[in-house]
């Protein structure tokens, strides 16, 4: 369990180096305007490219799990598909009914993917790669999450099309309701970093046993369970499936987005996609370890190329879920929520709570007790709940698929 | 910094005067949500970075919510999501007379206030600190806001549920 | 327990998608226009003359336009012209064979009617014009296939069709050479048959 010297190699330092070249082109005072645009740009070029091949990505994954190929006649591959959905929506007429309110209808696109770009701003891409080091970061981060929820209201008030201000009010329910287990699955981690700062959650996970188990927060029972309730709530969070109601195309044609066409669309969309990449990103970085390798020897690959290998791998879940599960509906979505995810966070706080004051319990029968123990806390719970939701629904019986 | 302070001020203040002046009830709404995140912005330039974003995550965030749906929620007739008109004696001498009260309050507090800029920079953010705070000295503060929160809460839940007894909608 | 539907639902996703690329079976896609969904010798789709012999195209379809199929016909796509020769006596050949594939709805009672098996069901359906009313009217060169075209489409059809009409042809010809024969053998003398 020893610290690991941290290794300056030359692809580590090449994102500094850069930026001081660049930065050297200008005048030494303007040296903070400089490195804080470089990083602006560099946040939104490289997750804009991301979303773009992110598109494309999931429809061939997700038509690869429906037998089907997904968009291969554009380009080699259907590279170039997200090339052409990108010309065809600016392209399209942007339509806004008459008596909508025209501010309000601008604006809410705007406002959306302004606060999901915000969010970028606290996530640590790697090792010296990490735009605005606050000292509350994981808050920030939360807060920017939470005003985009002002977007989606306008977005359907602003319509003048009391469907669309329906759909906007489901979807207004649906994330303030996942909000708390979101919160509260965080809320462990921070209590046992015993800080907000997100640099300070990763440099606190780099610690390895015997070289080759890292001491990520998803290793300790509480982290694991904390993990998967955050995933939960990211996914409704950003309205994915199985939580995607809002913008169902068979629920009030698009929702919020009913009333918008073209590149507002195009906007909603980016920013929908943006939304899933930073939640991802912050569950790397509070539970999944940041940008630290998982072994000692393996630290040779930088640490960007390890924070994106994961992000990867929670994006391809999330692609591997949206292709799986059926979508749910609005009481049972809201249900699961309040009756099964706030219930288990809150006892999650409790078995975090637990894992903090036992840390010193040393010698091993007491280590293998307090596991134990907290995955008792955490099992339990999950188990009891479960089966209290789940009486009196059965197995369903298919009379005519053949079994 | 004064000027940004100024700044700050007047774009807070005159958030608030538009939404008192606009008739569309939901952009009178917004414009409180702006003045909210003028007050964050604040807390920001006074260096109490966890409270800027605290007040962002629960005002903006959650209590602008709660005012618009009960904007939406209690709407009378379609049409009617304007602010209620000015207009009679009574209701301007009646504000005149609580605008002044508040006025008092706030002028006392401010006048007696050791308002000397002191050198100390703002403390930085020790979660855990703040923690025992919350949890030691604070604590009876914490626990009678959070009992508050929740009989609010079962008040709308109960309130909820009576109207759909009464409109005769079976529960599950 | 909870979750353990999910995790089969994955696990199907999952063996669908490893497989959709070495298994043709997880990956049912037919690409058009490269690849082609097979058709089944029953499936059918707009008629077309049948001629026995490729070096005389026109002068071997076996349409003596006898217009049966023009009369049968529900929406009456089809236009015939019998061929006449100089004297007006019909020359068992059609001279204007018109079918409209725009107004054709491929239920085969042309077929079905035709005496002679001159007329069989296609499985063409790249046919897309560029003009609408000209481009779908075919006429009698654009209407001809040889008849190894029908063996090659309509198999089991075609052999059926095939032994039938050579049997005829077996039995014409046995007749012929028995009405030679007695023709030619001498016999006991008759009366002339006109008197």
């Amino acid at each position: 369990m020893s610290a690991v010297p941290t290794p300056d190699s030359l692809l580590e330092r090449a994102p500094l180096l850069v930026r001081d070249w660049v930065s050297g082109l200008f005048p030494a005072s303007w040296r903070w305007l400089t490195g804080s645009l470089l990083a602006i740009a560099a946040v939104i070029l490289g997750f804009g490219l991301l979303f773009t091949l992110l598109t494309l990505i999931e429809r061939k994954a997700l038509g690869r799990m429906q037998n089907r190929p997904g968009p291969n006649r554009t380009g080699p591959g259907g590279l170039l598909q997200p090339i052409a959905d990108g010309i065809k929506l600016l392209v399209k007429e942007d339509i806004v009914p008459v008596a909508a309110d025209r501010p309000l209808h601008f604006l809410a696109p705007v406002v959306l993917v302004a606060f999901t770009l915000l969010s970028f701003a606290v996530i640590p891409y790697g090792r010296h790669l990490l735009p605005v080091d606050l000292a509350s970061g994981v808050l920030f981060f939360f807060a920017a999450g939470a005003a985009t929820e002002l977007a989606v209201f306008m977005a359907g008030w602003s319509s003048h099309n009391k469907y669309s201000l329906l759909a906007a009010m489901r979807a207004l329910a649906q994330l303030i309701s996942y909000e708390l287990p979101l919160l509260l699955a965080v809320v462990p981690v921070v209590m046992l970093a015993g800080t907000l700062s997100t640099a300070a959650i990763v440099a606190g996970q780099g610690r390895w046993t015997l070289g080759f188990i890292p001491h990520w927060w998803v290793g300790t029972p509480c982290g694991a369970a904390g993990f998967l309730i955050f995933m939960t709530a990211a996914l409704a969070e950003s309205n994915r499936s199985p939580f995607d109601l809002p913008e169902a195309e068979s629920e009030l044609i698009a929702g919020h987005l009913t009333e918008y066409s073209g590149f507002k669309y195009a906007l909603f969309f980016l920013a929908e996609y943006l939304g899933m990449t930073a939640l991802c990103a912050m569950a790397v970085t509070l539970f999944l370890g940041g940008w630290q390798a998982p072994c000692v020897w393996l630290q040779s690959i930088p640490s960007y190329g390890w924070f994106f290998l994961k992000l990867g791998a929670l994006l391809a879940l999330l692609m591997w879920i949206r292709g799986t599960l059926p979508r749910l509906r609005l009481d049972q979505l809201m249900r699961l929520c309040w009756k099964f995810l706030v219930p288990l966070a809150l006892i999650n706080l409790g078995t975090a709570a637990f894992w903090h004051l036992s840390a010193g319990w040393e010698p091993l029968p007491a280590r293998l007790a307090r596991w134990a123990l907290a995955l008792l806390l955490v099992l339990g719970p999950f188990a009891a709940i479960g089966r209290r939701l789940g009486a009196g629904v059965e197995r369903r019986r298919y009379r005519y698929a053949p079994s | 910094m004064t000027s940004v302070l100024v700044i700050l001020a007047g774009f807070t203040l005159a958030a608030a005067a538009v939404a008192f002046a606009l008739r569309p009830l939901v952009h009178c709404a917004l414009c409180l949500v702006l003045a909210w995140a003028g007050v964050a912005a604040f807390y920001l330039w006074a260096g109490a970075e966890f409270l800027a974003f605290a007040q962002v995550l629960v005002y903006v965030g959650a209590i602008s919510m709660v005012v618009l749906f009960a904007v939406l929620l209690t709407r009378r007739q379609a049409d009617s999501d304007e602010a209620p008109g000015s207009g009679g004696a009574g209701r301007i001498a009646a504000g005149l007379a609580v605008a002044a009260v508040v006025a008092g309050v706030l002028g006392r507090a401010v006048l007696g206030a050791n308002l000397a800029p002191s050198p100390v920079a703002a403390r930085p953010l020790d979660v855990r600190r703040l923690g025992a705070e919350l949890a030691g000295a604070y604590a009876p503060a914490l626990l009678v806001a959070g009992a508050l929160l929740t009989v609010a809460l079962i008040g709308a839940v109960v309130i909820a549920a009576t109207d759909a007894e009464t409109r005769g909608e079976d529960r599950r | 327990m909870l979750g353990t539907g999910i995790i089969q639902g994955l696990a199907a996703t999952a063996k669908n998608f490893v497989g959709s690329f070495h298994d043709p079976e997880r990956f049912v896609t037919v690409q058009y226009p490269e690849e082609k969904a097979p058709v089944t010798e029953n499936y059918r789709n707009f008629p077309f003359l049948v001629y026995d012999d490729g070096q005389d195209p026109m002068g071997t379809l076996r349409c003596v336009a006898c217009r049966i199929c023009e009369k049968e016909c529900p929406p009456q796509c089809i236009y015939i012209v019998p061929a006449v020769d100089e004297r007006g006596k019909p020359r068992k050949h059609p001279r204007v064979f018109d079918l409209d594939i725009s107004v054709c709805m491929s239920c085969q009672i042309c077929v079905e009617v035709c005496p002679f098996d001159a007329i069989k069901m296609d499985q063409t359906f790249e046919i897309a014009a560029a003009d609408r009313f000209r481009g779908l009217l075919l006429d009698k060169h654009q209407l001809a296939r040889p008849n190894d075209y029908y063996r090659q489409i309509h198999p089991a059809e075609a052999a059926e069709v095939d032994a039938r009409l050579a049997g005829e042809k077996r039995q014409a010809e046995e007749k012929a050479r028995l009405a030679a024969a007695k023709a030619a053998s001498p016999g006991p003398a008759r009366p002339p048959a006109s008197a």
